[in-house]
C-alpha cells in the first residue's frame, strides 16, 4: 500500500512520538527520518520498530518523519499505525 | 590495581599523585587515628586597628599574591545564582595566572562560563562535589588537563585536613559582613541561609577574602565566619542573582509518579522499625525525595510521633515540620529557600552547622553517623545496589555526589527513591556507569514498580513484605523494566580517565572515562 | 471468596501514553482507560489504536483494567469494540446505557467479535454506565438483563446535564439516582460505583462525599487524578477496631470449623455465615491474608 495523503499522529509530549507521513511516488522506497531524546541509546531499536509496522502494513514507499520523546515500543507502533491509516484515508483523523 | 568493586585504578596520576583503591565503606576509616598528613592553620598577624577592607575584588586578590599553580576555593551556597566564582577566575585570568586548581564545594549551572578557561588550560585541575551542564560536557570530552576529582561533602573536609586540597586563596561570598570579615548568609538582601560549606575554607586557606554586597556596621551579628580567619573584605554591587540564590518556599512535587514513589518510601520507613519517637531524618530538596517528608509529616502527626532532628540541605518544608514540633531541631549545612534563611536567623532550634560537623568521616562527631533514616535520589542504580548520581545516560558528567555517600554510610536506613525508567531510559543496570555510593551502604531502593531490599537486610525484607509492600528481587525488576524499555546501546567511551570519584574516606571508588560522541 | 476490591477506579485518557504505560503502578484498585469523553473527537482513532497496543504489552499488575468505549450511536463505538474486545481487558464499560435494548445491541457486537476471534468462555465483564434520566428509570431492568454485567456505575456530570440541572457539591440533583442505582445493583448482586469528584484540590470534600456514598452502599468511586486514590482508600479501608474484630471473628471461626462446630458465639453474640463473610471482606480490605491467620491459630486448646 502507498500512502495517499499527508498525515500525522502522536504528540510532542514526553513518552510519545510524533509521526508525519509524506506520500512519495511509487518506487521511491522508504525514507525514515528520526530524531529522538534517546537517539544515542535507542536509534536502531526505534527504526526497527517503525519498519516492523511498515512491513506489517505492507507500506513500501513512504517518507516518514518521526520526532520521539522517549516513547515505548507499543506507543511507537500505535502512532505509526495511526499515521499510516490516516494517510491511506482508511481512518478518520486529523492532518 | 583493582579496588574492591573491581574497578581498575591507576596507582599514580600525574598532577594528582598516588591513589588508594576503595576497600569498603568502613575499611579505610580507622577509629581514633589521626591521618599523618594532617595540616595546620595558617596564622597571619595583623597590627591593631589596621583595615582589611579593599576597594575592589581585584585589589584584594592582588594583595593575596596569586601565583601559577595555585589552588582557589569557593563555596556553592549561592547555587545557580552565584556571581562570585566567575569574577574570581576572570580576575586571575586578567592577571595572567594559570595552571589553577579550582576547588569549589560544588559547581552549578552558574559556572558554565568556566568552559573557555578549562579549554585554554588556565584551569587545569578541579575538585568538586558536583559538575554539570557545559562544564560537565567539556570535562567529559577530555579537555581538562588532569582528571577532575569528585568528592563527597564530607570528603571535601577530609581532603582539606589531609592536604589533598591545599587552598591558597579562598573567596567566600556572604550576604552580610563587616569590616573585619565577620560574615554570614543568614541575613541581608541576598540571604542564603547556612554557610556550612565555607567554614573549612575559612579555617585552612592561606588567604581568605570575604565578598559581600551588604557591608553592615561592625559587628556583623550573628555571624558564621569569624574575623580571626579573614584576611580581606570587599564590598561589591552584587554577589549574584538573588532569584536563583534562594527564593520563596519549596513546593512539593505534583508529579503523580514521584508522589507514588514517595508514598511507598514513607511506608517503607514506617515499617522499618525506626519510625518512632526520637527518629532522626534527612531528605533531599526536591522530587520524590522531598515528597517523602510530606507523607512522613502526615503520618507523624497521625501517630503522634516526635522525631529528634533533621539534617542536611534544608527546605521550608523541613522548617514547617520543626515549627510544628515534629522534630526537636534542624542541623543545617545548606539552606534551599528564602524561608529557611529567616529560620536560621531567628530560631535557636535551627542550628547552622559546618560541613565538618555534618559529614567529615575522619572526625569524632559527624552528624551523618547519628542518622536513622536518609532518603536519597539516583540517576542509576544497579543489581548490587550501587548508586550513580554523577554521570548521565551517555556517560557524561552531569550531577553531584554531594552528601549522598556520607549520609548513606551513616544512616541506619538509607532509602533510594527513583523511577524504574525515565523517558525510556532504564534506571536499573547490571552495573551503574559510575559508582558514587556503594551498595554496601544502601538498604532499600524504592521504585514505582516495586521495593528492592538489599539482601544483606533479610529481616527488613520480611517486615516490608508483611506490611503488604511489593518487595521484589532487583534482578527480576531489572528484567521487567528492560522488557518495557529495551536495552540501551552501549556508551561510546574512550580510554582517557577524565574524572576520579573519591569515596568519602579518600580512596578511589570509580573512574570516569571520556565520552566520544557528546553533543 | 471475597469480592474484588473496587474502591478506586482511576480514569486515564486513552490517548496519553505516559499515563497509560504507568496505569498499573498508581496503587488504585482499577483503571479506566478512556476512549470516550477524555479523547478529542479527532483523536478517537489514535486513542483506540494506542490502548489496543498498550493492552497487548503493558503489565498492569493486580490493577483491574476497564476500557470505556464510545456509545454505539456515535461513529466510534463499533470501531472501539472491534479493536478492544479481542484484547479482552478485565471489563468494558458501556457509556450512556438507557435501556435493555442498548445492552442487547452492545452485547450482540461483543459476542460477534468474540466469536470471530475464537474467544471461548470470555472472562471479560461488562460495566454499564447510567448517565441519563431514562437510564435511571430503567436501571433495574438494565442491571438484570445480562449476566456478564458485574458493575453498574453512575455518571454524574452527564446525568445532571441530561436533567437540565447543575451538579452541586451536595449532590442534591443526583441523590435519588444514586440511591435507585445502588438498589438496582444490590438487587442483582453487582458492584455499584460512584461518579467522579471534580475538584482535585479539595481533599476534604472528596473524603466527605466518599463517606456519604460508602454509607449508601457504593463499592467504590471513579477518580480523575492519582492524588485522589489515598483519600478514597482511607474512607473505604476498615478502622483498626474493625480489623481487630474481624481478625478475632475469623480465627474463632477457623478454630471452631476445625473442631467441627458450625455456629459459635463471641462475647455472647452468635457468629453466623454473614458475619464471617463480612470479617473476610474487612481483612481483605486491610490486606491481611486469611491464610496467615489460619497459620497463627493455635488448634491445641
Amino acid at each position: 500500500m502507498t500512502p495517499k495523503f499527508k498525515a500525522q499522529a502522536g504528540t510532542f509530549e514526553s513518552s510519545d512520538i510524533m509521526v508525519l507521513i509524506e506520500p512519495v511516488d511509487e518506487g521511491t522506497g522508504r525514507q525514515v527520518d528520526l530524531s529522538s531524546t534517546v537517539m544515542l541509546q535507542f536509534e536502531e531499536d526505534i527504526k526497527a520498530t517503525i519498519n516492523q509496522v511498515l512491513d506489517a502494513m505492507n507500506v513500501g514507499h513512504v517518507h516518514l518523519i518521526a520526532k520521539d520523546k522517549g516513547a515505548l515500543t507499543p506507543t511507537i507502533k500505535a502512532r505509526v499505525e495511526t499515521a499510516i491509516k490516516r494517510s491511506l484515508g482508511i481512518q478518520e483523523g486529523t492532518l | 590495581m583493582k579496588n574492591v568493586l573491581g574497578v581498575e585504578i591507576p596507582e599514580y596520576i600525574e598532577g594528582i599523585g598516588k591513589l588508594e583503591p576503595y576497600q569498603g565503606v568502613w575499611k579505610s576509616i580507622i577509629e581514633d587515628e589521626v591521618p599523618s598528613t594532617n595540616i595546620s592553620r595558617t596564622l597571619k598577624a595583623k597590627k591593631a586597628h589596621t583595615s582589611k577592607v579593599c576597594s575592589s575584588l581585584e585589589d584584594a586578590i592582588e594583595k593575596c599574591k596569586p601565583f601559577d599553580g595555585m589552588t582557589v576555593t569557593c563555596h556553592h551556597h549561592l547555587r545557580g545564582g552565584d556571581g562570585v566564582l566567575m569574577q574570581v577566575i576572570e580576575i586571575l585570568d586578567k592577571m595572567g595566572i594559570k595552571d589553577i586548581t579550582l576547588a569549589s564545594s560544588s559547581l552549578t549551572s552558574a559556572h558554565d562560563g568556566l568552559v573557555p578557561y578549562v579549554e585554554k588550560g588556565m584551569i587545569t585541575k578541579i575538585f568538586s562535589s558536583g559538575i554539570r551542564g557545559a562544564l560537565g560536557d567539556v570535562i567529559s570530552s577530555g579537555k581538562l588537563k588532569y582528571p577532575a576529582i569528585i568528592h563527597s561533602h564530607g570528603g571535601r573536609v577530609r581532603d582539606f585536613l589531609t592536604g589533598r586540597i591545599k587552598p591558597d586563596l579562598s573567596v567566600l561570598a556572604a550576604s552580610a559582613a563587616d569590616v573585619e570579615g565577620n560574615a554570614t548568609g543568614s541575613h541581608g538582601p541576598s540571604a542564603f541561609g547556612s554557610m556550612g560549606y565555607a567554614d573549612i575554607d575559612a579555617r585552612y586557606s592561606k588567604n581568605v577574602i570575604i565578598v559581600t554586597d551588604n557591608m553592615v556596621e561592625y559587628p556583623c551579628v550573628p555571624s558564621t565566619i569569624r574575623q580571626h580567619f579573614v584576611d580581606y573584605v570587599v564590598n561589591i554591587d552584587s554577589i549574584g542573582d538573588t532569584s536563583k540564590i534562594a527564593s520563596g518556599t519549596t513546593r512539593i512535587t505534583s508529579s503523580p509518579m514521584d508522589l507514588r514513589i514517595a508514598r511507598i518510601a514513607a511506608t517503607v520507613i514506617e515499617q522499618s522499625g525506626l519510625f518512632k519517637d526520637g527518629m532522626s531524618f534527612q531528605v533531599g530538596a526536591g522530587g520524590a525525595s522531598l515528597a517523602v517528608a510530606k507523607f512522613l509529616r502526615e503520618d507523624m502527626k497521625r501517630k503522634s510521633i516526635q522525631g529528634s532532628f533533621m539534617i542536611g540541605g534544608v527546605t521550608s518544608y523541613g522548617v514547617d515540620m520543626l515549627n510544628e514540633g515534629l522534630f526537636k531541631a534542624i542541623f543545617d549545612v545548606q539552606s534551599f529557600d528564602a524561608a529557611v534563611s529567616t529560620s536560621v536567623l531567628n530560631n535557636p532550634k535551627h542550628v547552622e552547622i559546618t560541613c565538618d560537623q555534618y559529614a567529615n568521616p575522619n572526625n569524632c562527631g559527624a552528624m551523618t553517623n547519628k542518622l536513622d533514616v536518609v532518603v536519597l535520589g539516583a540517576l542509576e542504580v544497579d543489581v548490587d545496589f550501587n548508586v550513580n548520581v554523577i554521570t548521565g545516560s551517555s556517560g557524561e558528567i552531569r550531577g553531584a555526589s554531594g552528601g549522598h555517600s556520607d549520609t548513606a554510610s551513616g544512616a541506619n536506613l538509607s532509602v533510594i527513591v527513583c523511577p524504574s525508567f525515565r523517558g525510556r531510559l532504564p534506571i536499573i543496570m547490571d552495573r551503574v556507569h559510575t559508582v558514587v555510593t556503594p551498595g554496601e551502604s544502601v538498604d532499600v531502593i524504592v521504585t514505582e514498580r516495586g521495593v528492592c531490599v538489599n539482601p544483606a537486610k533479610p529481616d527488613l525484607a520480611v517486615a516490608l513484605k508483611k506490611a503488604g509492600l511489593k518487595v521484589v528481587d532487583i534482578k527480576d525488576l531489572k528484567k521487567e523494566v528492560d522488557s518495557m524499555t529495551g536495552i540501551p546501546a552501549k556508551k561510546k567511551l574512550g580510554d582517557k580517565i577524565v574524572a576520579l570519584v573519591e569515596y568519602r574516606d579518600g580512596t578511589i571508588i570509580d573512574v570516569i572515562k571520556n565520552v566520544t560522541n557528546l553533543g | 471468596m471475597a469480592k474484588k476490591k473496587r474502591r478506586s477506579m482511576l480514569y486515564i485518557p486513552g490517548n496519553n501514553p505516559a499515563m497509560v504505560q504507568q496505569a498499573g503502578v498508581y496503587g488504585c484498585d482499577a483503571v479506566l482507560l478512556d476512549l470516550e469523553d477524555a479523547v478529542a473527537l479527532n483523536q478517537k482513532d489514535a486513542a483506540r489504536i494506542l490502548v489496543r497496543s498498550m493492552l497487548k504489552t503493558v503489565n498492569f499488575y493486580k490493577t483491574e483494567v476497564c476500557v470505556r468505549v464510545n456509545n454505539l450511536q456515535t461513529p466510534f463505538g463499533l470501531a472501539d469494540l472491534e479493536e478492544i474486545v479481542p484484547m479482552q481487558p478485565d471489563n468494558i464499560r458501556f457509556p450512556k446505557t438507557e435501556s435493555v435494548q442498548d445492552v442487547r445491541d452492545f452485547m450482540k457486537e461483543v459476542r460477534r467479535i468474540e466469536k470471530e476471534h475464537d474467544i471461548k468462555d470470555p472472562k471479560m465483564t461488562i460495566h454499564v454506565m447510567i448517565e441519563t434520566a431514562k437510564g435511571v428509570a430503567n436501571v433495574y431492568d438494565i442491571a438484570s438483563c445480562e449476566p456478564r454485567i458485574d458493575a453498574i456505575t453512575i455518571g454524574g456530570q452527564d446525568l445532571t446535564a441530561d436533567m437540565g440541572i447543575i451538579k452541586t457539591p451536595d449532590g442534591a440533583g443526583i441523590d435519588y439516582a444514586r440511591k435507585r442505582i445502588v438498589m438496582a445493583g444490590k438487587a442483582n448482586n453487582l458492584d455499584v460505583l460512584d461518579t467522579v469528584f471534580a475538584d482535585v484540590n479539595d481533599e476534604e470534600g472528596l473524603k466527605e462525599e466518599t463517606e456519604y456514598i460508602k454509607k449508601l452502599g457504593f463499592a467504590g468511586k471513579a477518580l480523575i487524578n492519582p492524588r485522589q486514590i489515598d483519600p478514597v482508600h482511607e474512607v473505604f479501608n476498615p478502622s483498626e477496631k474493625e480489623i481487630r474484630k474481624a481478625y478475632r471473628v475469623y480465627s474463632e471461626f477457623y478454630k471452631n470449623t476445625k473442631a467441627g462446630i458450625g455456629v459459635f458465639a463471641i462475647d455472647g453474640k452468635m457468629i453466623d455465615a454473614p458475619v464471617v463473610q463480612r470479617a473476610i471482606t474487612v481483612l481483605e480490605y486491610a490486606n491481611i491474608d486469611i491464610k496467615d491467620i489460619e497459620k497463627s491459630v493455635d488448634l491445641s486448646d
